[in-house]
């Protein structure tokens, strides 16, 4: 590479600054579903904290599989799989053994989905109900967590007047929004997101674009999108996924403009096929 | 370079590519009619089509600016396709460049013609360094055609003997000028025309340094010749 091998040469593109330290890491993940299929194979890749971390891939490559894995969800369903480990720093737990509580798991690591799924609560306990589980009772500790929440994802202006009524009767860039509050309730370390605009308009989406930039500097994301585009906006890395492998990871600057795997620059400019 | 899965796009990439190639193909023999109005004696005729070239060069300049534009707005290129983009638009604008460095040449021609001995003499210096800048540029576009980096990085090294050449000039010319003052009026126009000409090696040499750009993916802007070279030949 020029540059790093003679550090003097002038008019070279800079190398980029030193990564930032890392949140967690995957080594060597293998993931098999019940019926013996195996989804991700031998995944080693790091995830830098404070950065947005975006999976690509073809439909069917594995991206959701993949973040599932962090915060255990494949738990749920029994004769799932996981080999190697996720390693969250800086205690250095391996996510997926197995006398680490998935629950506890969840906690340092939230989920937010494609469709907006508020529960069949009021907005406050759609916020409150991960505190709740959490055994946390006091009122005020309760509200200020609520509002907290609420204006990280930047929704306390439009309900803090309705946190009563019911959160389905918010918009859906805005039941997006709750359920990005809800994750937040908890203090996450880790913010996953699968798809979290597919169901919005390009305003919604682009208010939690800004969102996603803004919530980076609290915790770490890791996000699956279809949208290319979206992955260049919103990413400081990007992934890229094929058939259950990691194909390459790099800057997203780096992925977007000179991958280093033809496979990757063949994805990216729509020769995939 | 082809095979998107939207053929539309495949096409509209094409035509840019295909446009700075017939773009250079009409600078090139904007070039080669300037290199015969420096040779030969006065012909008008000559220098009308140079001028004529230079404004079609900006036509197409103009044309193919507009397609980039349509194809970032509406394709959101990336990686080769984005260096593509972005390199053809700065290769007609060093094109359109070139085309305007020419003009001058073959207008400045008619003002040397008729001085005296010791000035020609080094007017043949500088037809000398106009084949040189010609071979340059031809080099340029062949190695745009083909993404070839040697070629390219080539063509960063020849720039330098185009470098060297005009201070040679310059040094001569000046000892000319200082020795017989009469002499000063058609030196200048000598020294204007090698300049230019020194110009056209210039946006040659940045042509070149797009193309390794495109392959490699690096910026080698005001990186030397042998820098280049040793990227080019990196993996
Ligand atoms: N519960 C399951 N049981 C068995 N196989 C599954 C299960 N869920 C997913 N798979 C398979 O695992 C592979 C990866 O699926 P996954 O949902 O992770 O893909 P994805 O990259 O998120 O795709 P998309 O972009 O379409 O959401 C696919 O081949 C899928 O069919
Ligand atoms: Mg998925």
């Amino acid at each position: 590479m020029l540059g790093s091998a003679r550090p003097g040469a002038a008019g070279l593109t800079p190398d980029a600054s030193p990564p930032p330290p890392l949140k967690a890491e995957s080594r060597d993940l293998s993931f098999h579903y019940g019926n013996g299929f195996k989804a991700l194979n031998a995944i080693t890749m790091p995830v830098h904290e404070h950065r947005v971390t975006a999976l690509i891939g073809p439909s069917g490559c594995g991206k959701s599989t993949f973040l599932r894995c962090f915060n255990r969800m494949h738990d749920l369903y029994p004769g799932n799989r996981y080999e190697g480990a996720i390693v969250l720093h800086p205690d250095n737990t391996n996510l997926l053994a197995d006398d680490v509580d998935p629950i506890e798991v969840r906690m340092r690591v939230s989920m937010v989905f494609q469709k907006p799924n508020p529960f069949p609560k009021s907005i406050y306990e759609n916020v409150a109900y991960g505190l709740r589980v959490r055994g946390v009772t006091n009122k005020n500790h309760l509200d200020d967590k609520v509002e907290e929440s609420l204006r990280g994802a930047a929704l306390w202006d439009e309900v803090k007047q309705r946190l009563n009524e019911v959160g389905s009767n918010l918009s859906g860039g805005q039941q997006q929004r709750l359920c990005i509050a809800r994750a937040l309730a908890t203090d996450p370390e880790i913010l996953l997101f699968d798809e979290p605009t597919s169901a919005l308009d390009p305003i919604a989406t682009a208010s939690i674009e800004e969102l996603i930039s803004e919530l980076k500097k609290r915790v770490t994301i890791l996000i699956v999108t279809h949208n290319m585009q979206q992955a260049a906006r919103v990413s400081d890395y990007t992934a890229y996924m094929y058939l259950g492998e990691l194909i390459e990871f790099d800057r997203t600057d780096t992925i977007f403009f000179k991958p280093g795997r033809k496979e990757t620059e063949d994805y990216i400019t729509g020769r995939f096929g | 370079m082809s095979d998107h899965t939207s053929k539309q796009f495949d096409a509209e990439m094409e035509a840019i590519r295909s446009g700075v190639l017939s773009m250079g193909g009409l600078v090139e023999r904007q070039m080669a009619r300037a290199i015969a109005a420096l040779e030969e004696d006065e012909d008008a005729k000559l220098i009308d089509a140079v001028a004529a070239d230079e404004r079609a060069i900006n036509q197409l300049q103009i044309a193919i600016d507009q397609q980039c534009a349509q194809i970032i707005a509406r394709r959101q290129p990336t990686a080769v396709d984005l260096r593509i983009v972005l390199t053809v638009t700065k290769v007609v604008n060093d094109l359109e460049r070139i085309g305007d460095e020419i003009k001058k040449v073959a207008y400045k021609a008619a003002g040397v013609r008729g001085s005296d001995r010791l000035t020609r003499i080094r007017y043949y210096d500088v037809v000398r360094m106009a084949g040189g800048a010609q071979q340059m540029l031809r080099k340029a576009l062949d190695a745009f055609a083909r993404l070839d980096v040697n070629e390219a990085a080539d063509v960063v090294a020849d720039d330098d003997d185009i470098d060297v050449a005009f201070n040679a000039v310059m040094r001569q010319l000046i000892s000319f000028m200082m020795e017989d003052p009469r002499t000063i009026s058609a030196s200048l126009e000598v020294v204007f025309i090698a300049k230019a000409i020194e110009r056209i090696g210039d946006h040659a040499k940045n042509i070149s340094e797009s193309v390794v750009q495109v392959v490699k993916g690096k910026d080698v802007r005001h990186a030397t010749a042998e820098q280049i070279r040793a990227e080019v030949a990196g993996e």
